[in-house]
């Protein structure tokens, strides 16, 4: 018998065990829960205890009854030392336990003499620890954006820890946040002058790239390998050197505080990552297929509409997608080139709620929930093609 | 025949791309070219504007005599700075209307009152009258004497086109005593940033590449971060973070953790002692580069996973019969399989944070110890309102990016195009 894969698991299952209980009990702290003790020693000692026992069971019972029986003793056990919560809370806290337990399937004794069992251990929980870790640090941001937008201030300076949402409140109450940022601080004009916006540079964009693309990865003249390295040298180059200068030429030219101006400024921004990734596709395309096309009679218009477009829907949808979201996330341009209230767009809006001290929390994170909420579902809905947009377009960000 | 062809080939390539060439030189070639023209000049935020001369016309009614009306404009120069040359107005009067004893400097020809007002120095200010009656000696309907604008036009030196050349700017951007401070935060925040970003997108690149139930669903949310625009999450974050009532120092309080709550985002040293050695920590700076950290870790994700996907998987099997664990599998064969990727992920993802704005911006502002180049810019040219520093400080950056860059395309830029 070896010792030391026993021992490495013993350590790293209840470490891992207690950490999941631990975020159940921030979570449930959150709800309103007056949990004041995080007992970290006592828990990681009874994770100690499970983890033990059921290593020493082994496979000696069957495998559903040894889990449940398990998981009640220790919840028992749980709620001995943690008392006072609630019966949800504990039942959270059996799930855990039963999830847990049911992950260490495989283990007995004899699995402990496997060659490499401790790295294979240590690997097995560090993968189990990073997706909790990833998913409570990903989402909890997100999960306090949406709950906060729920809350009023008042309630959240009397217990910034009580987050749960009230249901027996009536709807309008509940989403009275919502309410007042719609009617009071006009957030329709802006989800409408964002929208149009960045379909707009979407447009504009796929217009202009489309045939330069093209042109770069199809023809051949004079330059055509300084474009090149010169669309990703451009490229490099980030906002905040270009703002200055903009500022004061659209100032003198009164395209600040118009739409026109940012449609401008975005589709100059995006179009070299454009061309950049729709010229690759392209090169992909068999020109056999072009020369048919000629042969037919088709003017390089034709082929672009008839032949490459159709052809390059997918790499199409990416950059319209990946364009859709810079500009939909654009917040520097629009901080320097709008100040009427009436051209704002979304980002926009938001940095100016904050701009009052007075703006209550709620209302901040209602904007920022209808900011985010789009932008989410796109992404969801279509990951496919943004995901691969954003591989290629990842160099900047 | 040939020629001819390739001389089509030429024109259609030329024609094809000159409107995005032409867009992109515009507004983001001209104004890295400009900026070195602008810093190289003493210029204010409220030199921006061109001067212009503006009139604000007032129509006053004489009650005892109702065919005669006064119209007062109110002249003046929009600029306090800068003078106007040659100013020329004109104003229309309706049918039958004349002014009586015009000003000398003005002409009344075919219902036009026409002026030369000549030249008006800075904040100049005039309240000119003019006296009109209606020769059919009925009242004159002073809404349309009202609705008609006056015209002017005057020359004004517009100061970004002179010939005015100063030092100045770049001899305060480098006798600034902040200038090393700010050079060095700027490199804390881009070198920790990146480096803590690739580490994590590794992490989770060799998670996802694994087989386990939800994996999809990993994978989407991965990317939340880098997806969600900067405003809303900064200002989460900002919220979150808050010492008064933010959650994240609630919950440490209420569980013990810390006595008092800590302004994560607002105090610049956070004094640790660890084993007797006394160590000051950037604290803002550091949450501030945790939240870098946090959004742009996807990018390095998704790098990473698309070429551990394309490792071969009979490496690892090869591995395996020659006894090797999961540890030794990692080391020699994942590890090498990605340096590459890791190299330009970190060369790419350094030149951005370099220039990050946004991030620093919404969560502090550049306050307590985090004011980086890009903030400096934002600083200089619109808090301060010096135009022409906030370009010098532009001109810095982009010195520093050309070198960047040259650094880039001598070790990787040829693998570059592999990936």
């Amino acid at each position: 018998m070896k010792y030391k894969p026993l021992f490495i698991y013993l350590f790293i299952s209840s470490f891992f065990l207690t950490l999941v209980n631990s975020i159940w009990k921030i979570m449930a702290t959150l709800q309103g829960l007056k949990l004041t003790e995080i007992n970290l020693n006592i828990n990681f000692l009874l994770a100690l205890f499970l983890s033990l026992a059921f290593i020493l069971i082994g496979k000696r019972f069957n495998h559903l009854i040894k889990i449940v029986i398990l998981s009640l003793i220790f919840t028992f056990f749980y709620i001995l030392i943690n008392e006072g919560a609630p019966i949800w809370y504990n039942a959270g806290i059996l799930l855990i336990c039963l999830f847990f337990t049911n992950r260490l399937k495989n283990y007995d004794l004899n699995f402990l003499r496997e060659d490499f069992i401790s790295e294979k251990i240590v690997f097995d929980f560090l993968s189990l620890f990073a997706i909790v870790f990833f998913a409570f640090v990903i989402l909890f941001p997100f999960y306090l954006m949406f709950v906060t937008s729920f809350k009023t201030q008042a309630a959240l300076l009397f217990n910034p820890l009580d987050l749960s949402i009230s249901l027996t409140n009536n709807l309008t109450e509940t989403f009275k946040s919502y309410f007042v940022i719609f009617n009071t601080y006009d957030f329709g004009r802006y989800i409408y002058t964002s929208s149009i916006v960045s379909i707009g540079t979407v447009i504009i964009t796929l217009i202009f790239a489309i045939p330069a693309a093209y042109a770069v990865a199809r023809l051949n003249f004079f330059g055509k390998t300084f474009l090149s390295t010169s669309i990703l040298i451009i490229y490099m180059f980030p906002a905040i050197v270009l703002v200055i200068p903009l500022y004061t030429v659209f100032s003198q030219l009164g395209l600040r505080n118009s739409i026109e101006g940012l449609l401008i400024v975005y589709t100059a921004t995006t179009l070299p990552v454009a061309i950049y990734m729709l010229q690759g596709y392209f090169k992909s395309i068999p020109k056999e297929i072009e020369d048919a096309g000629l042969m037919d009679g088709q003017n390089w218009f034709g082929i672009i509409i008839k032949i490459i477009i159709p052809l390059s829907l997918p790499a199409i949808a990416s950059v319209a997608l990946y364009v859709f979201m810079i500009a939909w996330n654009e917040f520097l341009f629009s901080l320097m080139f709008l100040d009427n209230p009436k051209t704002f767009t979304l980002s926009r809006a938001i940095n100016h709620l904050t701009g009052d001290a007075e703006t209550p929390r709620q209302y901040l994170m209602a904007g920022s929930v209808v900011v985010t909420l789009p932008i989410l579902l796109i992404f969801v809905y279509f990951e496919k093609y943004l995901v691969s947009g954003l591989t290629a377009g990842s160099v900047k960000g | 025949m040939t020629d001819t062809l390739s001389k089509i080939e030429k024109r259609t390539a030329y024609t094809l791309l000159l409107p995005a060439v032409f867009l992109v030189f515009a507004i983001v070639l001209f104004p890295i070219f400009a900026n070195i023209w602008i810093s190289f000049k003493e210029v204010q935020l409220k030199d921006i504007r061109i001067p212009e001369p503006r009139a604000k016309k007032i129509v006053k009614i004489i009650p005892e005599d109702k065919t005669k009306l006064k119209i007062v404009y109110r002249l003046r120069n929009s600029s306090l700075i800068q003078d106007i040359n040659n100013i020329k107005f004109s104003d229309t009067l309706p049918n039958n209307i004349e002014p009586v004893d015009l000003d000398s400097r003005c002409k009344f020809k075919s219902k036009k009152i026409i002026c030369n007002f000549g030249n008006w120095e800075a904040g100049y200010k005039e309240n000119f009258e003019i006296l009109i009656q209606n020769t059919n000696n009925r009242e004159i309907d002073k809404r349309a004497i009202k609705d008609q604008k006056p015209k002017l036009s005057g020359d004004a030196d517009n100061i970004l086109l002179t010939t005015k050349f100063t030092l100045k700017n770049f001899k305060n951007v480098f006798n600034e005593n902040e200038f090393l401070d700010l050079l060095l935060t700027t490199f804390y925040f881009t070198f920790f940033g990146t480096v803590g970003a690739i580490i994590f997108g590794m992490f989770a690149a060799q998670l996802v590449n694994q087989k386990f139930y939800g994996r999809t669903f990993m994978r989407s949310i991965l990317l939340f971060p880098y997806v969600g625009p900067v405003v809303a999450l900064a200002y989460t974050w900002t919220l979150m973070l808050d010492p008064n009532s933010g959650t994240l120092n609630a919950l440490l309080v209420n569980f013990g953790i810390i006595d008092k709550p800590i302004n994560l985002l607002g105090q610049k040293y956070l004094i640790l002692s660890l084993f007797g050695f006394e160590i000051k920590l950037r604290l803002a700076l550091t949450t501030v580069i945790m939240f870098e950290i946090w959004r742009y870790f996807p990018l390095a994700f998704l790098f990473i996973l698309a070429r551990l996907q394309a490792v071969p998987k009979d490496l690892y099997e090869a591995a395996e019969v020659d006894g090797a664990g999961p540890f030794r599998k990692f080391i020699n064969i994942t590890l090498p399989q990605i340096t590459a990727i890791l190299s330009i992920l970190f060369m790419i993802r350094f030149i951005w944070n370099f220039n990050k704005f946004e991030d620093i911006f919404l969560l502090t502002g550049g306050a307590s110890g985090t004011r980086t180049l890009p903030i400096n810019v934002y600083q200089q040219g619109f808090a301060v309102s010096n135009i022409g520093m906030g370009s010098a400080v532009s001109i810095v950056i982009v010195m520093l990016l050309i070198i960047f860059m040259i650094i880039y395309f001598k070790l990787i830029g040829k693998r570059a195009n592999e990936i």
